[in-house]
């Protein structure tokens, strides 16, 4: 592969990260002040679809965008009612969100537009558009470092910088201002919180809004910058990617970011090889390696046994077909879907137990009670 | 001599939960620059008060008066505000956060952390020398020893500046040399100006360090006296309305043969930490071997190992010579209960009922299969049960004798007694009994003891684990200290004093021998 093949690849992996991070970001923020939330996903499929929605009906993309972070939000704010104020179960609150969201659009779609549960595709003034970066076309001639800024850095919508700028910013405001001591206390020990004099509702709530209004970025960026229109369940599950991201990061912003971009890398990686020919014998050695990883890692980290072996006996399934089909000399083909499934493979096995020891924080998916 | 306002006036407080009168009229007055001490029993009222003065709870009626002006307390801001700071008897510390982010924790300065945290650790070198408050500052607090971690509640309420302390069953978690350096700090505090209110059942602190102690019974508050003109008797008397024996009668028992036998038991837990390290004891036959030592130090895993509740790594264990299976298949409860071990839990809440099932319910817990329960194979004899339950409620002095009651629905003392009267009524050749009295009444507690006596008195063998000298050295034949999964060593409870018995427990090696 040439190196333009390489920064092309690079180029898509911070696209399609970016979705993640931003809802990554989100979750952080409500998880860290202790409201769990797997209801990323449904928020972001509903600010997909009210922006795009918007975005064409008004002609332009800034509505959207505000009306995907106010759909959002709602659905964050329903959120909170269900597990601050009614102290429900976040989990169910949660796929509540997540039904409401993959049913609503659907429905409201096709009442509005009549073309089968999507909005028209977007045009003009109703998208993001990569923005050009001063000097980009200057400096695209000098060796290495001007391809790298004009195709990597330079040309991204700017939910992208908006994403990436967001990093930093929630660290600082975690671990540097009052506000981000209190949000991670209501997320560890709400008691602490409550009898220093502090509104531990009105901390909850404030978390659940901020983690609304990224979620909207999310979803907004997939309808309107990623893509140009909304289509059913367009987020593809990219909630629970992010979820898991946020577990794999340890809820710190900084690993957020690199986890995401891991994320990201495998599904461009996974778009751009889509057949990919290969040596049989590679193949083999790169599933054995697979293989015995597992096993290494399942007995320093006691992954659980049967999940293990399970997955052990699964690529040693297919290696022993590809032996059987080509034989060690021949060429085998990875199939298509292999390769757009890795990013959900590496969920799952990161989830298995690769993360190590990641403490959740403690006072996570307990509603707070005064206690007498 | 100048007339100074009373630091707190209470005026005519009520407080009622549901149907339930936690504070009937209660009007009280504590000068500044005194150590007051507030006693009773549990679910007397002492907490929901507290609770009231620090803004948890709002009164139905009364005034709260602090330094003679009317101060209203609708929450916890204004009582801070009001100078009122409280440590509550479990610490409201983020335990992953450092001590200085705990002590700012919504009492900063501004939206910028930086500047309240150089500000509060100026502050934290000041109180370490002035009061002899020493933490460090950037340590994070479950690194820190409980005794630490309540040096770091107090430096919160005096960054907060707070002159009056409410502490909350303060010493309950301390070693003897923990709590005289509190009450050291106390003093000191006091000297300075503070008012300090201090609630405990321990009414040997009481005598201890308080100028006047106030008791409270079923809501209301039935005196409020000078210490030096009390008694503990005095003081026992009035929480409970009757006279109460606070010594244990025991009279001398000759111990038979061996019961138990544990050599070299070694447990470790999931986390991979090593919980018991080599643990050897015996106990004979009527004899009370008492476990003394600071929570956390293998006591629990001790009697979840006996009581067949966990596994043990190694080591060995015998009941009248016949070894216990530690490891394998009969090593549950049900085959311990089946050898004649019985055992009453640390925690009965978690280990010793179910909460929301019945009384006659959890009366059945691990004796269900008893023959006499049975109708036939398959269908219990549910009558037969509460039958059963409703002898063993009356006694046991359970209140009320109620059999349907969930067990939720009964005072502490209470559930304590059902789970008594489920494990001693067995007649067990081993009792195992952890914190017998852990929050239950002087009546109860005395109840309980005396039950523990007679079982001893009757032959049999007792393993008691608590973290209350008193209740040790009261009941105990023998005393054994444990400290970081070691025994230090035994004493003979007439041949120990509770400082001997805290140095131990601190993990000083053996004092005796040694020289």
């Amino acid at each position: 592969m040439d190196f333009l093949g390489i920064l092309q690849i690079l180029d898509s992996t911070v696209r399609l990260a970016t979705p993640l991070l931003l809802a990554c970001l989100a979750g952080l923020y409500s998880e860290r002040a202790g409201i769990f939330d797997i209801g990323l996903e449904g928020k972001m499929l509903a600010a997909a679809f009210f922006s795009a929605a918007i975005a064409y009906t008004t002609g332009s993309v800034w509505l959207g965008l505000l009306a995907g972070i106010a759909a959002s939000v709602m659905l964050s704010l329903l959120h909170g009612l269900a597990s601050i104020t009614y102290r429900g179960n976040q989990l169910i609150s949660g796929v509540a969100i997540n039904f409401l969201a993959a049913g609503v659009t659907v429905v409201v779609a096709q009442t509005w537009f009549s073309i089968g549960g999507r909005t028209p595709a977007l045009t003009g003034g109703a998208r993001f558009y990569e923005i050009t970066l001063p000097g980009a076309e200057a400096l695209s001639g000098v060796p290495v470092l001007g391809p790298i800024y004009a195709e990597l850095i330079s040309g991204h919508s700017i939910l992208v910088y908006v994403a990436l700028a967001i990093v930093p910013l929630t660290w600082w405001v975690l671990f540097r201002t009052r506000f981000g001591l209190r949000l991670r206390a209501v997320g560890e020990n709400p008691a602490a919180v409550d009898t220093a004099g502090v509104s531990v509702v009105g901390m909850r709530y404030a978390a659940v809004v901020i983690c609304g209004v990224l979620c909207g970025l999310a979803g907004a960026y997939l309808a309107t910058g990623l893509s140009a229109g909304f289509v059913k369940d367009m987020s593809a599950g990219r909630g629970f990617i992010a979820l898991a991201a946020l577990i794999f990061a340890k809820w710190r912003p900084w690993y957020a970011l690199y986890a995401c971009l891991l994320f990201g890398f495998l599904d461009a990686a996974g778009s751009r090889f889509q057949n990919i020919e290969t040596s049989a014998m590679l193949v083999v050695i790169l599933l054995g390696a697979v293989a015995a990883g597992l096993v290494w890692a399942g007995r320093k980290s006691r992954l659980d046994m049967a999940v293990m072996g399970g997955i052990a006996a699964l690529l040693i399934g297919v290696i022993a077909l590809v032996l059987g089909g080509v034989g060690l000399t021949g060429t085998a083909t990875i199939p298509v879907q292999f390769m757009q499934a890795l990013p959900y493979i590496l969920t799952v096995v990161i989830l298995a137990g690769f993360v190590g020891k990641a403490i959740p924080p403690r006072a996570g998916g307990e509603p707070y009670v005064k206690e007498r | 001599m100048t007339q100074i306002a009373p630091a707190i006036e209470l005026k005519g407080i009520s407080k009622s939960f549901g149907p339930v009168q936690a504070n009937k009229d209660i009007s009280l007055s504590i000068q500044p620059g005194t150590i007051h001490g507030i006693v009773g029993e549990n679910g007397a009222g002492k907490s929901t008060l507290m609770s009231i003065l620090y803004g948890f709870y709002k009164a139905d009626a009364g005034e709260v008066f602090i330094n003679g002006t009317l101060t209203p307390i609708p929450d916890s801001q204004a009582a801070i505000r009001a100078g009122i700071g409280m440590v509550h008897q479990h610490f409201k510390l983020v335990e992953n956060f450092t001590v200085v982010e705990n002590v700012i924790l919504g009492a900063e300065d501004g939206a910028m952390l930086q500047p309240s945290i150089a500000k509060a650790r100026k502050l934290l070198t000041e109180l370490a020398t002035e009061y002899g408050l020493d933490v460090n500052p950037d340590a994070i607090v479950e690194d820190l020893s409980v005794g630490h971690q309540q040096r770091v509640e107090i430096l919160k309420q005096l960054y907060r500046q707070a002159d009056i302390l409410i502490l909350d069953e303060p010493t309950g978690v301390l070693t003897p040399a923990e709590a005289d350096q509190l009450f050291r700090i106390l003093g000191r505090l006091k000297d300075e100006g503070k008012t300090i209110v201090l609630i405990t059942h321990k009414l040997r602190e009481i005598m201890d360090v308080t100028d006047t102690v106030s008791v409270m019974r079923r809501g209301e508050m039935t005196a409020t006296v000078k210490t030096s003109e009390t008694s503990p008797a005095g003081l026992a008397e009035l929480m409970v309305g009757r006279k109460v024996l606070l010594e244990v009668n025991k009279q001398p028992v000759t111990p038979g043969p061996v019961v138990l036998e544990v050599s070299d038991l070694k447990v470790v837990d999931h986390a991979g930490v090593e919980r018991l390290k080599g643990v050897s004891f015996s106990i004979r036959a009527g004899e009370i071997l008492g476990i003394a030592g600071v929570a956390g130090n293998g006591q629990s895993e001790l009697l979840e190992v006996l009581g067949g509740m966990r596994a043990a790594t190694s080591g060995r264990v015998t009941l009248h010579g016949d070894p216990i299976d530690l490891t394998g298949q009969s090593s549950d409860g049900q085959s311990r209960r089946a050898r004649g071990i019985a055992h009453v839990p640390e925690d009965r809440q978690a280990e010793g009922l179910i909460m929301p099932y019945e009384a006659w319910e959890n009366v059945a817990f691990g004796y269900h299969h008893d023959p006499k329960y049975q109708i036939n194979a398959i269908l219990m004899n549910n009558a037969a049960i509460k039958a059963d339950c409703a002898d063993k409620m009356a006694r046991y002095d359970v209140r009320p004798p109620n059999p349907r009651l969930p067990a939720r629905n009964f005072s502490g003392g209470n559930q304590q007694k059902i789970v008594v009267a489920r494990e001693m009524d067995r007649n067990p050749d081993l009792l195992l009994v952890g914190q017998p009295t852990r929050g239950v009444d002087i009546g109860a507690i005395e109840f309980i003891h005396e039950q523990i006596i007679a079982l001893r008195d009757a032959g049999k063998a007792v393993l008691l684990v608590s973290v209350e000298l008193d209740e040790i050295l009261g009941l105990s034949d023998r005393v054994a200290v444990m400290f970081d999964g070691h025994i230090m060593g035994e004493r003979l409870p007439d041949e120990t004093d509770e400082k001997e018995l805290g140095l131990l427990m601190a993990g000083m090696s053996e004092t005796k021998g040694a020289a």
